[in-house]
């Protein structure tokens, strides 16, 4: 696995910001100058020479786009982390790459591209322009570094990018078209993309003074998202590949659901149809031959705003438990905000890693918690405070714009 | 400017477009930029520009064409500084 996130670089530095419930949230003074009335965000902290010393020459020196970028430094990472070679062209073809994108070409490079064109230069674009902006750039650029040969291609899908991509991962392997897939998502930052957010009014625009206390999922208080940029990425393979290999598991993916609400009966481009979000997560709950009693933690969407409660009643109906039998139920965006097409991949490394290593992570704000909420989830059962406890089964969740659903079960391995 | 100061800074415009390093300690100004130094035909538009706004001139797609050699780029760097 490989991540690249506001408040880690890596996923060693990653276990331990969401053991310690560390906040990569800023406040970004320029985004003030341009009147943006949420001025905070989560950038991960990749600096000229972290660049330097992790990617090649080129893409290190070259390449400007963030998400382009994020997506390199996981992607590499999780290759490395899997104990796979980098040897261009050594992979047969059922060795493949997905790498989902947001706004792939709205990150804050893009400014020096638009100028350029409207003042009858667009000569000055030179090269790099059209990959950096094309929704397949990121994977493309990770692949001029891999040289993989089987299936290279890229979702986009909103806020479940990232868990989409996984999931069309697994089923390409499931399908024995693929044996081993790199999936991943990744999103550049800054005002191209978070503006058109801010215009919308969904961004949190009441905690400028005290960014770490922007985001609070699950809240009564919650007034918004803050919005991040990052990459997660996973290697995905058969297991007897991974087995003949002596691969680390992190975790087994046992299956999962992607449907849509239709925007028809409550769903719309930015809400849930909550009948959908109940069939996604029992269709995706039946597939991988699980019963909700056996779920140890929900790994929720939770982005902190109004959506939050309609999201904790759908898991309630899907679930139908008693609610002293509620899951534990996180997510690290209290931490790093909402990566958009990053979070899902990103999260999915957060839930492997607690899996794996027996641990629930903290949310970060959950001083009052949305009553709606507290009727359903005993509040024990939203941490405030790392848990250390073998877990078994997590089952994750992401909701997009589009009205769009992805779930994921996922189990701990026993090697 | 000479002719080995502006060698000097032409090697580490073109330096990141070289994917094997190796081959940068044998630059000479007979060096084909795609043929001996492997550069992406592609990367050339990008030299061209990193090349103008080093030396703060304007190199016209005519000259593109004409760009073969390390040598080549040098003589137009030289002519267009002269004006």
């Amino acid at each position: 696995m490989g991540v690249v996130a506001p408040n880690a670089l890596n996923v060693d530095e990653f276990r331990k910001a969401l053991q310690e419930g560390k906040s990569g949230i800023k406040r970004y003074e320029n985004l003030g100058e341009i009147n943006f009335k949420c001025q905070l965000g989560g950038k991960p902290p990749v600096t000229q020479e972290y660049k330097d010393e992790h990617l090649p020459h080129f893409v290190a020196q070259k390449v400007k786009n963030n998400a382009v970028i994020y997506a390199c430094l996981s992607g590499l990472e999780a290759w490395n982390d899997a104990g796979l070679e980098i040897k261009p062209g050594g992979y047969d073809r059922k060795t493949g790459m997905l790498v989902g994108s947001g706004a792939l070409g709205l990150d804050s490079f893009i400014e020096h591209k638009i100028y350029p064109i409207d003042q009858g230069n667009h000569r000055k674009l030179g090269s790099r322009s059209v990959p950096e902006s094309m929704s397949s750039g990121a994977g493309a650029y990770l692949n001029s570094i891999l040289g993989l040969r089987g299936r290279i291609f890229s979702n986009s899908s909103a806020c479940i990018t990232g868990s989409e991509a996984v999931l069309q991962g697994f089923e390409m392997i499931q399908s024995g078209k693929m044996e081993r897939m790199l999936c991943a998502s990744s999103e550049g930052d800054g005002r191209y993309i978070w503006g058109g957010f801010d215009a919308m009014r969904v961004l949190c625009s009441d905690s400028n003074e005290a960014p770490e206390k922007g985001s609070r999922p699950m809240s009564a208080t919650s007034s918004g998202f803050i919005p991040s940029g990052g990459s997660g990425a996973l290697v995905l393979e058969t297991l007897e590949a991974a087995q003949a290999r002596g691969a680390k598991i992190y975790a087994e993916i046992l299956g999962g659901e992607v449907n849509s609400g239709g925007q028809t009966d409550g769903g719309s481009m930015t809400a849930q149809n909550p009948q959908a979000v109940v069939d996604c997560i029992t269709t995706a709950l039946e597939r991988s031959g699980v019963a909700p009693e056996e779920i140890d933690l929900i790994a929720g969407h939770l982005t902190s705003t109004k959506g939050d409660p309609y999201e904790v009643i759908n898991w309630s109906t899907a679930l139908n438990l008693p609610k002293d039998d509620f899951p534990y139920i996180n997510t690290p965006k209290s931490m790093i905000g909402h990566c958009v097409a990053g979070a899902g991949s990103i999260e999915l490394v957060a839930s492997a890693l607690q899996l794996a290593e027996g641990f629930i992570h903290p949310n970060l704000n959950v001083e009052e918690i949305h009553p709606e909420i507290e009727k359903l989830v005993p509040l024990e059962k939203i941490p405030s405070k790392l848990i250390k406890k073998d877990i078994k089964t997590v089952i994750k969740a992401n909701f997009g714009f589009g009205d769009l659903n992805c779930v994921l079960v996922l189990r701990k391995m026993n090697n | 400017m000479d002719r080995e100061a502006i060698k000097k800074d032409l090697l580490a415009i073109i330096d990141p477009y070289i994917d094997e390093k190796e081959l940068t300690t044998e630059i000479s100004e007979s060096s084909d930029l795609i043929n001996d130094l492997m550069i992406n035909s592609a990367h050339l538009v990008d030299i061209v520009l990193d090349i103008e706004e080093k030396f703060d001139i304007m190199i016209e797609d005519d000259f593109i064409g004409k760009m073969d050699t390390v040598g080549d780029a040098l003589d137009i760097i030289s002519e267009k500084i002269a004006g």
